[in-house]
């Protein structure tokens, strides 16, 4: 049987050769990235790159072995096969253990895959990337560039499963970026804008050089604060990043093994009746946007906390079998066998913009870029500690920039504290959406 | 299992050289990876499954001026190779050099690291038997302990460096790591506790260390902070237990310290060569050579020999560190810092093992002499904005220190400093000196193994990001 692709024809091959008593799952990628960095006019450097890999899972009387190699090489393929069998003696047997199953849910159509983009040529891409670096430095005098940077991608995908699955998805997606830094006598703070798109002819450059230069230089003679509880309002970004921190506690299988502070809260008010949070890789807008999850069923829309109740929690196979629930389509690869993860995260928006939630604000601080989230927030007890810098808010007005302090509360609190959410939502280059969102009774850390 | 000089023969390499400058470029490079792996994870008390992996590849690159061209490819055949130098030389430069020959001469493998036991000739049974003792050794440390999840890997991974230059080296690095994190529930909500230990040294690791201690310590660390009080907020002295706390160095000065950000003038330290940076204290040194530890290599991955190298000494900056493209820039000597995460990365400035050396304080003399303030026994990850010098780090396990004593534990937090302003408030440091966890340094993308060190120490002033007034 031949799918007139060839990598769904080689997961299908893979597959072929299970034998009696084995179910084996072969996922199979091939892509490639074009990177531009200009400095000072010039080509810094120029990178283009292909990569492909495979990965083959076998479970055999609920013990499960995997391998995967770097290259789809027919010699290398058979290793592959042959040492993933041999895993399998290794793993304890586990009776939820087992492969997705075609679950009749179809695909929701998308248009993943550009064909200008595809297209688009060299010089171009090089062209678009000099610009963003003029257009940056002409906004400012104290601007000066750490890099302008042109970058796409473009992924293909095929699984197939003794199980029925057969599932393949390709994408293509670009992005440009700057870094700046704004000069101040020995001071100099950093900056940075970006712009995304499907395909190029779709970014904003003078949007991402006016922001690199603003985050810059608006912090310059930025002070420590005085440490005292206050009300914060996140920048866009920043909100992004707050809500791919909550991922991991909506995942079926870290509440299963107890490592999400949701647990046995299902149904009950866990945020501010404002928050109506939702998982949805199928909205085209969606930078992560995809047709399928990381076991090849359909990705879906699943709602997370609706009103600040919440709502569910999310499934690969496996958990799904362990929780006797179903699979909600939230599978994940990042390298080894599936785990659970949120796909595409999006706060539902408000009304208001920026200007008017901070008009609504006497007190507080607008929290332009945190830093180490990774070393300080615990998404399993919920401790939540990062360091950040900002524009102090007073009587609905932005003053002085502020930097060197932290901001610190727990995630279960924070959601609580939620007062308002902004309706300037931006769509970023990462697995959830941002826009304004006022927090209260945080505390600030500074001198 | 065949060398990469078997895989790919000179000849071949030579020929992929001579492509990579034909478009005029003054500079070529290949770097040729093959990377085998094993991983085994226990969750939830089972083997979730063993993984072994392969990663085998060319990366070609290619300089024409201040242009890179980089390609890569998956492909050892010599024409896969032919086909990624012509990319990359035509990203570096768009038009014709004419014929250009490369002859190299004889390899240089040069180790540091001495492997008594390489990892893929262990049955993998003795691999597991680790996870399931790590375990039984967590969970029976108290009945709080709710969840202990372990992991154990090792990597071989062969290199070889060459370039139009006449470099041609290889060096095989063999690393062994293992892990545990335990969740403990109480009252309160859930704590989590942390450990691991990795070197650059074969399957000795587990003669050298125990899994159980390891796990039993990750345990206690869960259990303790079930009792925490939440961290103060604001500026105190802060004293950091030896071992724990190299990652201050490594954001507060390590990354500034890296020649391409300075020479981009995205450093804090830019033009401070020859100056006081540091309190007198401090003796910094990034050393590649130290055999057995986690940022421990024979050769960088640009083949550079590595290096032993002093960046501050007593409080002086007396030099940063280097890769190909910044020294040659610079008219400066390379200094075995070119690293990069596999051939499908391009090098730059990576730091190795960075630590602090001895000072004369005892240890126990440094917290009685804290009137108040936070211990931290274990820090987490950090990170640092190098132009502003603004840094962060977590802290994982940490104590409060009233009259001169390590009292209650502390909930998990960050701490927030400037790099110059922090090296100059170290007001106190020890004599214990110890290397840290193995710890793996993210920059533009790319993961590298990197160690640190440092004896016990104390910060004058260090801002706490706590909830507690």
């Amino acid at each position: 049987m031949s799918s007139g692709n060839a990598l769904q024809d080689l997961a299908d091959r893979i597959v072929a050769q299970a034998k009696p008593g084995e179910q084996v799952e072969a996922y199979v990628s091939r892509g490639g990235e074009t990177s531009i960095r200009i400095y000072e006019g010039e080509v810094e450097h120029f990178v283009s790159a292909q990569s492909e890999s495979v990965g083959i899972r076998v479970i055999k009387e609920g013990r499960t072995g995997y391998a995967y190699a770097g290259t789809l090489d027919e010699s290398v393929l058979s290793e592959v096969f042959a040492e993933a069998r041999d895993n399998v003696q290794f793993g304890s047997v586990d009776e939820w253990a087992g492969l997705a199953e075609p679950d009749g849910v179809a695909k929701v159509p998308q248009e993943l895959w550009n064909e200008e983009l595809a297209h688009f040529p060299t010089a171009e891409k090089i062209a678009i990337a000099k610009e963003l670096e003029k257009l940056t430095l002409a906004t400012d005098a104290r601007i000066r560039i750490d890099d302008a940077n042109y970058d796409d991608a473009y992924g293909e995908t095929a699984f197939a499963t003794t199980s029925g699955i057969r599932a393949h998805g390709r994408e293509n997606g670009c992005y440009v970026s700057v870094g700046t830094l704004a000069d101040d006598g020995d001071e100099t703070q950093t900056g940075f804008g970006f712009s995304v798109g499907r395909t190029p002819t779709e970014f904003n450059l003078a949007r991402a050089a006016r922001e690199a230069a603003d985050r810059a230089t608006r912090l310059l003679g930025a002070t420590k604060p005085q440490s005292k509880r206050t009300t914060i309002v996140l920048d866009p970004y920043v909100t992004a990043q707050f809500l791919r921190v909550l991922s991991s506690s909506f995942s079926g299988e870290n509440v299963q093994k107890g490592r999400s502070f949701f647990a046995e809260r299902l149904g009950e008010s866990v945020a501010n009746p404002l928050v109506t949070l939702i998982d949805d890789p199928t909205n085209p807008l969606a930078y992560s946007a995809t047709d399928i999850d990381g076991e090849g069923l359909a990705a879906r829309r699943n709602v997370l906390i609706e009103n600040g109740t919440l709502k569910q929690f999310l499934h690969s196979s496996y958990s799904a079998r362990r929780g006797q629930t179903k699979s909600t389509g939230s599978a994940v690869r990042t390298g080894g066998t599936p785990g659970v993860s949120c796909l595409a995260m999006q706060l539902v928006p408000g009304t208001a913009t920026q200007a008017e939630l901070i008009a609504q604000v006497s007190d507080g601080v607008l929290i332009q870029m945190v830093q180490g989230l990774h070393s300080g927030v615990n998404p399993i007890s919920g401790d939540f500690s990062t360091g950040a810098s900002g524009l102090l808010i007073n009587n609905g007005q932005v003053g002085a920039p502020i930097r060197e302090f932290t901001i610190a509360s727990t995630l279960q609190r924070m959601l609580q504290d939620v007062v308002a959410i902004g309706g300037d939502v931006d769509w970023l280059p990462m697995s959830a959406n941002g826009m304004s969102l006022v927090i209260n009774d945080v505390t600030m850390s500074g001198a | 299992m065949s060398t990469l000089s078997e895989l790919v023969g000179k000849e071949t390499i030579e020929k992929v050289l001579a492509k990579g400058r034909s478009t005029g470029a003054g500079f070529s490079e290949i770097f040729i990876e093959d990377k085998r792996s094993t991983s085994a994870g226990l969750d939830d008390g089972r083997i979730e499954q063993v993984t072994t992996g392969r990663d085998r590849g060319a990366g070609i690159r290619v300089v024409h001026g201040e242009t890179t061209g980089f390609a890569h490819t998956a492909d050892l055949s010599e024409s896969g190779l032919l086909q990624a130098a012509e990319a990359a030389a035509v990203a570096a430069k768009q038009g014709s050099g004419g014929v250009v020959t490369v002859a190299l001469g004889g390899i240089d493998r040069h180790q540091v690291n001495d492997v008594q036991i390489l990892p893929n000739e262990v049955p993998k049974t003795r691999k597991v038997e680790l996870l399931e003792r790590a375990n039984e050794a967590a969970r029976s440390i108290d009945q709080a302990v709710v969840q202990v999840s372990a992991g154990y890997g090792d990597s071989v991974r062969r290199i070889l460096v060459a370039n139009s230059e006449g470099v041609f080296a290889a060096d095989d690095q063999v690393r062994t790591l293992f892990r545990v994190s335990v969740v403990a529930s109480g009252d309160g909500g859930m704590q989590t506790g942390y450990d691991s230990m990795g070197r650059t040294i074969g399957f000795e690791l587990f003669d050298l260390y125990d899994v159980e201690e390891l796990a039993a310590g990750a345990a206690r660390q869960a259990v303790t902070k079930l009792k925490a009080r939440p961290a103060p907020s604001g500026a105190l002295s802060v004293v950091i237990k030896r071992g724990s706390g190299g990652v201050l160095f490594h954001e507060a000065c390590g990354h500034g310290l890296e020649a391409d950000l300075v020479g981009k003038g995205a450093s804090v330290y830019r033009g401070k060569v020859g100056e006081m940076v540091a309190s007198s204290l401090v003796t910094l040194i990034d050393d590649g050579t130290m055999s057995g530890e986690w940022g421990a290599i024979g050769i960088d991955d640009e083949g550079h020999h590595s290096q032993k190298n002093t960046l501050i000494e007593n409080g002086v900056l007396t030099d940063y560190m280097w890769d190909y493209l910044r020294a040659r820039k610079e008219n400066h000597r390379q200094s075995g810092n070119g690293r990069r995460q596999s051939y499908m990365h391009l090098p730059m400035v990576r730091m190795t093992n960075t630590f602090v050396i001895n000072g004369s304080s005892e240890p126990d003399d440094i917290v009685k002499a804290t009137k108040n303030g936070v211990y931290v026994a274990k820090l987490g990850g950090g990170s640092v904005n190098t132009a502003s010098g603004d840094f962060v780090f977590g802290m994982t396990e940490a104590y409060l220190i009233e009259n001169g004593e390590i009292t209650e534990p502390l909930r998990e937090g960050n701490l927030i400093g400037n790099g110059p302003q922090v090296l100059r408030d170290i007001d106190m440091l020890g004599n214990d000196f110890a290397m840290g966890n193995p710890g793996t340094c993210g920059k533009d993308g790319q993961g590298v193994p990197v160690g640190d060190g440092q004896p016990t120490l104390r910060v004058k002033s260090l801002t706490i990001g706590g909830t507690a007034a």
